[in-house]
């Protein structure tokens, strides 16, 4: 078999123009029901930890007990399990969109609750007591003292806990989501032809990959060190 | 030996207990301190000087005993604990100043957000603080920027600039350099010139010879002797005291 042929066929059921002109449109559309999704997720998935941790700085046993259990619970599952409960299980199924939202904005507030919980405990204990001293409330400590001392260390692992769940907007397809792989799936079954797929690759990275630059520069800026601390 | 008080004590905390677990941290202390006294707290490491210390603006929560400041009484569960604390300032052994705010951030956030005075209210008393403690030129440095001289006078601004009525010093000098040591003390010792009501955990004798009123030794959860100085650094009644304090001079 030569070169040549080899790259014909591969040309044909990857990048066969006809298919390509074709559904390009439903592949935008797609993209639109990602970025969308993928808003939606990472709001209500990241104001939702924020709440679970500070709610866990009430320190009420019983309450971080529950906190506790519920995170690792969504943390456990893969994220497929809990959008086809809720998807399937409940008993007036919300849409496939609905599903896709409210399952991954479960698994990110999870780890985000970790994330932020994380970054409160790494403040000293003295800088509490300090606060406190002074007269400053718990809730004042929090907002003045402790908050914005903990983002820095959280915003590098949050943005990358957050790319990784909002790639996940992929598994809608699995519920009739029409978002990019979605539509990607259906071009390719209508058209008996790959070439969507590697379109809807091309718009998983546009839609990404600024964001991971983007990320990484949120890293450099707040991160404690750029560099290794090589002796 | 006590000492009797003649006016009304500033601080009177009475029959003070403290257990860490199973640690009796504090075995019943009393500890009375008399407006624009300076007591200096010694003892060997782990005798409770500091859980006492921190008593005192409840930091830690005695678990029985009363403690009352200024006439409040902080132990009262209808007392606000957090407009109490204004009156007491503290200073603790790693300054705890606020690594994200400047030098006059860290002294005028209590004062707008306990206080309540505007920020250009706030930022007038802060600047006035930090002259104080002579550090008006370094309003605008992060902590970092800072010695640690400088930050913990920074930390006794950001205490004084809320006017308290007493002030609790947790070993202010044992983190420094100890050629830093002197400007913290000398900033100390003004304020005791002003009259400020100051209790002081320390291991700084020749500050608690000069400047203290009283100095109280602390062992294994209890005060064992105080009195004047002089009498303790010179001639304690109790062999446990002459042996703390000779092992610190040696």
């Amino acid at each position: 078999m030569n070169i040549r042929g080899s790259w014909d066929r591969f040309a044909d059921a990857f990048l066969n123009g006809r298919v390509l002109a074709k559904y390009w449109p439903d592949i935008l559309a797609g993209l639109g029901v990602t970025i969308e999704l993928a808003v939606l997720i990472v709001i209500t998935g990241i104001a939702a930890g924020l709440a679970l941790a500070l709610l866990r700085c009430l320190g009420w046993r019983g309450l971080n007990w529950v906190i506790v259990q519920v995170v690792d619970l969504f943390r456990a599952l893969p994220p497929l399990v809990i959008l086809v409960l809720i998807y399937f299980g409940l008993p007036r199924a919300p849409s496939g969109f609905v599903s896709t939202w409210i399952s991954l904005a479960l698994v990110l507030a999870a780890f985000a609750e970790e994330i932020f919980w994380a970054g409160i405990v790494s403040v000293p204990k003295g800088q509490w007591e300090a606060a406190r001293s002074t007269g400053l409330r718990l809730g004042q400590t929090l907002r003045l003292v402790v908050l914005p001392q903990a983002l820095r260390v959280t915003i590098p692992p949050l943005t990358n806990r957050a790319i990784a769940i909002t790639k996940g907007t992929a598994l809608g397809s699995v519920v009739a989501v029409s978002e990019v792989l979605g539509a990607a799936s259906s071009a390719m079954s209508n058209s008996y032809n790959a070439s969507p797929l590697l379109l809807g690759a091309g718009a998983y990275l546009v839609l990404f990959v600024p964001v991971v630059v983007l990320g990484r520069f949120v890293e450099r800026r707040l991160g404690p060190t750029a560099k290794p601390n090589h002796v | 030996m006590t000492t009797t008080t003649r006016v009304a004590p500033l601080i009177d905390a009475r029959g003070l207990h403290k257990h860490f677990g199973p640690l009796h941290v504090l075995k019943g202390v009393d500890l009375m301190v008399a407006p624009r006294e300076l007591v200096v707290v010694i003892g060997p490491s782990g005798s409770g000087k500091s859980t006492l210390l921190r008593c005192l603006n409840l930091l830690e929560t005695p678990d029985s005993g009363s403690v009352v400041v200024d006439g409040i009484d902080l132990m009262d569960p209808r007392t606000d604990i957090n407009l109490a604390r204004q009156r007491i300032g503290m200073v603790f052994q790693s300054f705890n100043l606020y690594p994200t705010m400047s030098a006059l951030g860290n002294v005028t956030l209590a004062l707008r957000h306990v206080a309540g005075k505007s920020a250009a209210e706030a930022d007038v008393l802060g600047m006035a603080a930090l002259a104080r403690v002579g550090l008006a030129d370094r309003a605008g440095h992060r902590p970092h920027q800072l010695s640690g001289g400088q930050q913990q006078r920074v930390a006794i601004a950001r205490a004084v600039a809320l006017e308290p009525r007493a002030m609790l010093f947790d070993e202010p000098t044992s983190s420094l350099d100890p050629e830093l040591v002197g400007s913290v003390l000398a900033v100390m010792r003004e304020l005791r010139a002003d009259g400020m009501t100051m209790v002081v955990v320390s291991h700084e004798m020749g500050f608690a010879r000069a400047a203290a009123d009283r100095v109280v030794f602390m062992e294994d959860g209890a005060i064992v002797e105080q009195g004047p100085p002089d009498a303790i650094f010179g001639d304690a009644t109790h062999s446990r005291t002459r042996a703390f304090v000779g092992q610190i001079r040696a």
